[in-house]
């Protein structure tokens, strides 16, 4: 993928700056991860499913999770209750969370059916477990943030959970003003954070091949050989 | 490539060395942008968002009279949910739920100080100035040994139980319970004015975010729990997963209210269920964290075959 | 402008009806949830069973 030049490339430092803890990061940086695969414009053949939108369905939902938050941050928490486009940016919040979760679990299933932490992935299914579990955080507080009926209920009800493991005594779910700043603040830059993780995960490591299956006569799947006689059952 | 170990199809895979094809990064991110703002617009149009207005002590006393006043002499007498909670609200012997011999609970501490009696009944009604028989009655029931308002609190409860509301107006039997007729009376004239969710809200300043006693009394209810119950919200109706009417809920949430509806978590364990369920869904998570290492629960994709779907065009060597 | 734009910003459907409910030994799930399991599985089923054509059509 990377051609050779007569000069190094620009991202080399000078022999006299290699010491530099500047140039020792960028050169870790660029060398895990070359503009050509942090931003590719080529992908395996093997990708051959709709399967493969599902993490950036997730992503773009996301990112109207986000926007319609901020849109809400505006206003204040109770804008909503007092003003018809306040009600509909809240549903805008509210149907892209739930598609967050939708798309986000078909992405799990899809990993998950691909054994994806095959080669060295194993941090890439990890970080994806961890956000999605600190989704569900996000997703909570945001329920209690809503200052109507449910928030009370749901604070009533999941204070015996979480007192129950020792995590009530610092964590008051019927505490809004404290859950409302984890929700807007804490939460979000947790998940996007993770999520730029994984994401860069997923471009040092490259998307994991297929399963090698034995080549029936003719199957053209001599990309590699296993080391033992390995294919599956 | 791997180590010097045997290649294991469910944890190793060579690297590729096939084919690749263009590939607009860019643009699927747009186009998936693009339509999933799109959906989201729609699906708001269509269905909207719910918004079921709060309980508060007003809506709550106004409603039901007899309820209120039953929950306030619990609070009074220390039998409410909240007086006996334990950690982290206040101390209470043999509180605390438990996963086997340990009680994390405990452990922490009370860390959210909450006194039901004086929190929710005594010092609000301190606050009422102009009331020169909630005064005395205050006097009386400060100045009487813990026996003695014991004995009034008991005896209230057991006429509360026969109370009515005529004319908007909450009407106990007599009996000897001494000052406490007149304080439950008058918290609940204060609550029904809407003077008692002020007066808990501003007791820790003017600016507060943190509704903790204001919650915790309204929990205490029976009104809260049917209104929870009728909209099918209740832990033994899978509530943790539902949502208002008939809008979706949090179905991502099946696997961990599942558990409350099973024995023995419903059953015999159910006193400490709370911690029980948190528990058995750490681990369960946990397994789902560690999957990649985990032999026999990483082969599982392998052996159900669904990647030959995932990759057939790979398979049958159309790419 | 605002005010015909929040005319047209209500709910088409009501969803705020009294909730239906599926009861099943001792599952009991509501409608709209299981609405949404069921897309669920079916978007995921559609996704790696419908063919995934590229301009490129095959060639390396």
């Amino acid at each position: 993928m990377t051609t050779t030049h007569d000069a190094p490339p620009a991202y080399e430092p000078l022999p006299e700056d290699a010491d530099l803890w500047t140039a020792k990061i960028r050169r870790k940086l660029v060398r895990a991860l070359p503009p050509d695969r942090m931003v590719p414009d080529r992908q395996p053949a093997y990708l051959s499913s709709w399967i493969y939108i599902f993490g950036a369905l997730t992503m773009s939902a996301l990112a109207v999770v986000i926007i319609t938050g901020t849109l809400l941050a505006l206003e204040g928490p109770a804008w909503w209750h007092l003003s018809t486009v306040g009600l509909f940016v809240n549903s805008l919040h509210l149907w892209s969370v739930e598609l967050f979760f939708f798309f986000m679990v078909i992405h799990l299933w899809g990993k998950f059916f691909m054994a994806a932490w095959r080669g060295n992935r194993t941090l890439t299914w990890m970080t994806g477990v961890i956000t999605f579990m600190a989704s569900i955080g996000a997703g909570l507080t945001g329920y209690l943030s809503q200052t109507n009926f449910e928030s009370q209920w749901i604070a009533t009800q999941a204070k015996d959970g979480i007192n129950a493991i020792g995590a009530g005594a610092f964590f008051n779910v019927l505490n809004f003003g404290q859950m409302l700043m984890w929700h807007i603040m804490i939460l979000p830059l947790a998940v996007v954070a993770l999520t730029v993780l994984h994401i860069l995960l997923v471009r040092t490591k490259g998307i994991v091949p297929p399963f090698e299956i034995a080549s029936p006569e003719g199957g053209a799947h001599a990309d590699a050989t296993a080391e033992t006689a390995g294919g599956e059952g | 490539m791997s180590k010097n170990r045997r290649f294991n199809p469910d944890r190793d895979v060579n690297p590729w060395k096939g084919a690749y094809r263009p590939y607009d990064i860019a643009k699927e991110v747009t186009v998936c942008f693009i339509v999933v703002a799109l959906l989201v617009i729609v699906l708001s149009a269509l269905f909207g968002s719910p918004d079921v207005k709060s309980v508060t002590l007003k809506s709550w006393s106004n409603a039901d009279r007899v309820d209120f006043a039953t929950t306030a002499i619990a609070e009074l007498d220390g039998t409410s949910g909240t007086a006996t909670y334990g950690a982290p609200y206040n101390n209470v012997a043999g509180s605390g739920q438990k996963v086997g011999p340990v009680s994390l609970v405990n452990l922490m501490g009370v860390h959210i100080p909450v006194n039901p009696s004086a929190d929710f009944v005594i010092n609000p009604l301190t606050t009422v100035t102009g009331q020169p028989a909630l005064s005395k009655a205050l006097a009386t029931f400060k100045a009487a040994s813990p026996a003695q308002q014991a004995k009034w609190e008991k005896a209230y409860e057991d006429a509360v139980a026969k109370a009515k509301v005529v004319n908007n107006t909450l009407v106990v039997p007599a009996g000897p319970y001494g000052p406490v007729g007149v304080l439950i009376g008058e918290l609940t004239s204060m609550a029904t004015s809407g003077a008692l969710d002020t007066s808990i809200i501003n007791s820790s300043g003017f600016y507060s975010t943190d509704y903790t006693k204001s919650l915790l009394f309204v929990a205490d209810s029976g009104y809260l729990a049917n209104k929870g119950a009728a909209e099918h919200l209740s832990g033994d109706q899978w509530g943790m997963m539902n949502g208002t009417a008939n809008y979706p809920g949090q179905p991502w949430l099946w696997l961990y209210t599942l558990w409350y509806q099973v024995p023995p978590f419903s059953t015999s364990w159910s006193a400490n269920a709370d911690a029980l369920v948190w528990a058995f869904m750490m681990v369960l998570t946990a397994l789902l964290f560690f999957v990649p290492l985990i032999p026999g629960l990483r082969s599982i994709p392998r052996w159900s075959r669904i990647y030959r779907l995932i990759w057939r065009d790979y398979y049958k060597g159309r790419v | 402008m605002f005010a015909s734009i929040s005319l047209a910003l209500g709910a088409i459907f009501n969803l705020m009806g009294s909730g239906h409910y599926i009861h099943w030994g001792f599952v009991q799930i509501s409608v709209a949830n299981l609405l949404v399991i069921v897309l669920m599985v079916v978007t995921f089923f559609a996704a790696i069973l419908i063919p995934f054509r590229h301009k490129s059509g095959g060639k390396s």
